[in-house]
């Protein structure tokens, strides 16, 4: 069955899933089911997921409903499906971060948001793919497979949240769970027709999932509708004391008041966003969801962001910078991929004797260590070009002579960007603007282009710099069908209002079309 | 600053990479126009500002030195690559 039927607990929104369930008109089973089998009707065409945990989801949601039967307390999202990217640990589970290098690692622990998700009874139903570590914006970086925009399957889903924004846009969740550290939430979000959230830093812990940028990184929702992400955002959010940057601060529910409209609110602009390079049915797409706040009461304010036009050098300082930081840890030798020992040994002797052979003894001596070779073998086997090319970016940037240049000058321009935001934000609630130059590109079309493909984070990028929260939803349609999205931006901590102001924009523009597989 | 196929190498053996011939060809000229890219930061004036190192600025975040349940000998050494029931077996490192 290609597509499900309008009768279909599928095509509720998950607050409609949880409130039936609620008034014992939808099993947990039932509605698991119902999504297992969609993935495994569609997820042949969209490879949305690595793994399925079918059998333990199926037990999950057994045991959820045994116990709503019975009168028990339950959690916040108790029998909702949710999808996870592969990159957060979820106790024996495999966490790939979709590389060889973890082919085969197995969580020795939750992480928090796992542990959260539950503990709120959530159904944990499958891994979702992924750019390798996190590093990319199409998903085509993933080791094992490609990810298909389910909108046409000919075009990328954006990434590196791809798999968690495709699942979710294809009916095969109802929420997901993502990073976002330059946009692989909120981009995904974007190219898929769904919403996503990338929270303050420091809202959402992110004691174990797996670092690629620490400064940047944080874990967020998707799902299909305003309402459902606010739902997920409250499950996951909140003080971590295992993560020392985590914001000190109790996150209130936003749920409850996500209804509620924002009175007097004043929407800024960036003029300087709507140029040439903006596709033209992005921007009258955004230029109509504009119209719609107008229209709802809100006063529209040009602001202007002086330093956003480097937001994109500084983050390609900055991410890789801490990226190779973070991944000189896969080394071969607590975890991970370790190449063949043995081989190594062979080589490294055969190395030497053919130095010495030829009478070059000072090259004998120069032939690496074993441990130096298993570390350059291992390494390179394990990871897939971006990452190494990540990984050389960012050692370059920091290596002696260049890390004032780099990163050291990054890190200002970033304080920059940041007093930027905070200056708009004085005279404006939310900010406004595209979340990508373009709808869904087709696969293969940027993957040989890697400045072409850094450029695809132009407007999302500022938001990980800054530290604000950012969140990306639905707003047009391009002539061919494709999604088109709008970010909107508030100051740090200020998540209730940001969901508030999407909710109305959904309240008149309407919940995002499904797409035909 | 033009990155150069140098740069490449000296870069690869810092960052424990060990990059082919073909990889070397077509890294150099990608980094190169990655780096003449972010370039231009230096156009930026930034006389005077502090540097940002993190989105929320936390310092000394500290906890009572109490001890807590930490990963068990088991499971730290669950993934190893090779492991005897003491640690991580590696290479030798002394008289390599």
């Amino acid at each position: 069955m290609p597509d499900c039927p309008a009768t279909c607990p599928t095509r509720l929104t998950a607050a409609e899933q949880l409130g039936r369930m609620q008034s014992s008109d939808l099993s947990s089973a039932e509605l698991t089911r119902a999504y297992l089998d969609r993935i495994a009707a569609v997820d042949g065409k969209v490879g949305a997921f690595l793994r399925t945990t079918e059998e333990r989801a199926l037990e999950t949601a057994a045991n959820v409903d045994k116990r709503r039967a019975a009168g028990e307390p339950l959690g916040g999202l108790a029998g909702l499906p949710v999808a996870v990217k592969d990159l957060l640990c979820d106790e024996g589970q495999l966490v790939t971060c979709a590389s060889r290098m973890l082919e085969t690692f197995q969580a020795p622990y939750n992480s928090t948001v796992v542990a959260k998700l539950k503990a709120a009874d959530a159904v944990l139903i499958g891994r979702t793919n992924m750019d390798e570590f996190a590093m990319g914006g199409s998903t085509e970086n993933s080791a094992f497979q490609p990810t298909r925009n389910p909108w046409d399957t000919e075009r990328s889903p954006g990434g590196s949240s791809g798999g968690a924004a495709a699942c979710v846009a294809a009916g095969e969740a109802p929420l997901s769970i993502g990073t976002d550290t330059g946009g692989s939430i909120r981009q995904p979000a974007a190219l898929c027709g769904v919403v996503g959230l990338k929270p303050t830093y420091g809202r959402v812990s992110r004691y174990g999932a797996v670092a690629f940028a620490s400064s940047l990184d944080q874990v967020g929702p998707l799902a299909r509708t305003v309402g459902d992400t606010a739902l997920l955002y409250d499950a996951i959010a909140g003080h971590c004391d295992r993560d020392s940057t985590s914001a000190p601060v109790e996150a209130k529910p936003t749920a409850p008041a996500v209804n509620t409209p924002l009175d007097g609110l004043r929407v800024g602009v960036v003029r300087e966003q709507f140029t040439e390079g903006l596709d033209p049915e992005v921007r009258t797409a955004v230029e109509a969801a504009i119209d719609r706040y107008r229209d709802l009461g809100a006063e529209i304010v040009d602001v202007e962001l002086p330093h956003a036009k480097y937001g994109v050098a500084t983050y390609y300082v900055i991410a890789p910078s801490e990226a190779s930081s973070n991944l000189a840890r896969y080394d071969g030798i607590h975890y991970g991929r370790r190449t063949d020992e043995a081989a190594v040994h062979a080589e490294l002797t055969a190395e030497r004797k053919a130095a010495t052979e030829a009478g070059d003894t000072a090259a004998a001596a120069r032939v690496e260590s074993a441990l130096v070779r298993l570390y350059r073998k291992s390494r390179s086997e394990g990871f897939g070009p971006e990452v190494q090319r990540r990984i050389m970016l960012g050692a370059y940037a920091l290596s002696a002579g260049y890390y004032d240049a780099y990163y050291l000058k990054a890190l200002k321009v970033r304080r920059l960007i940041r007093k930027d935001y905070d200056a708009a934000f004085e005279k404006v609630n939310v900010i406004l603007g595209p979340t990508t130059a373009a709808p869904a590109f087709k696969l293969g079309e940027l993957i040989n282009d890697p400045l072409a493909m850094y450029l695809v984070d132009l407007y999302t990028v500022s938001a990980n710099l800054a530290g604000l929260p950012a969140i990306s939803l639905p707003c047009g349609q391009s002539s061919s069908g494709l999604p088109i999205g709008m970010q909107l931006m508030a100051p740090p901590l200020e998540e209730e209002r940001l969901l508030r102001a999407a909710r109305m924009h959904e309240t008149a523009y309407g919940t995002a079309p499904r797409p035909t597989l | 600053m033009a990155i150069s196929r140098d740069d490449v190498e000296r870069v690869a053996k810092l960052a424990r990479l060990e990059l082919d011939e073909a990889q070397i060809e077509e890294l150099t000229p990608q980094l190169a126009e990655i780096v003449a890219y972010v370039d231009q930061l230096a156009e930026v004036d930034t006389e005077g500002v502090e540097p940002m190192a993190h989105g929320v600025e936390l310092s000394n975040v500290l906890r009572q030195d109490v001890v807590r349940p930490g990963l068990s000998h088991e499971a730290a050494l669950a993934n190893a690559p090779r492991s005897d029931q003491d640690g991580f077996r590696v290479p030798a490192v002394l008289d390599g």
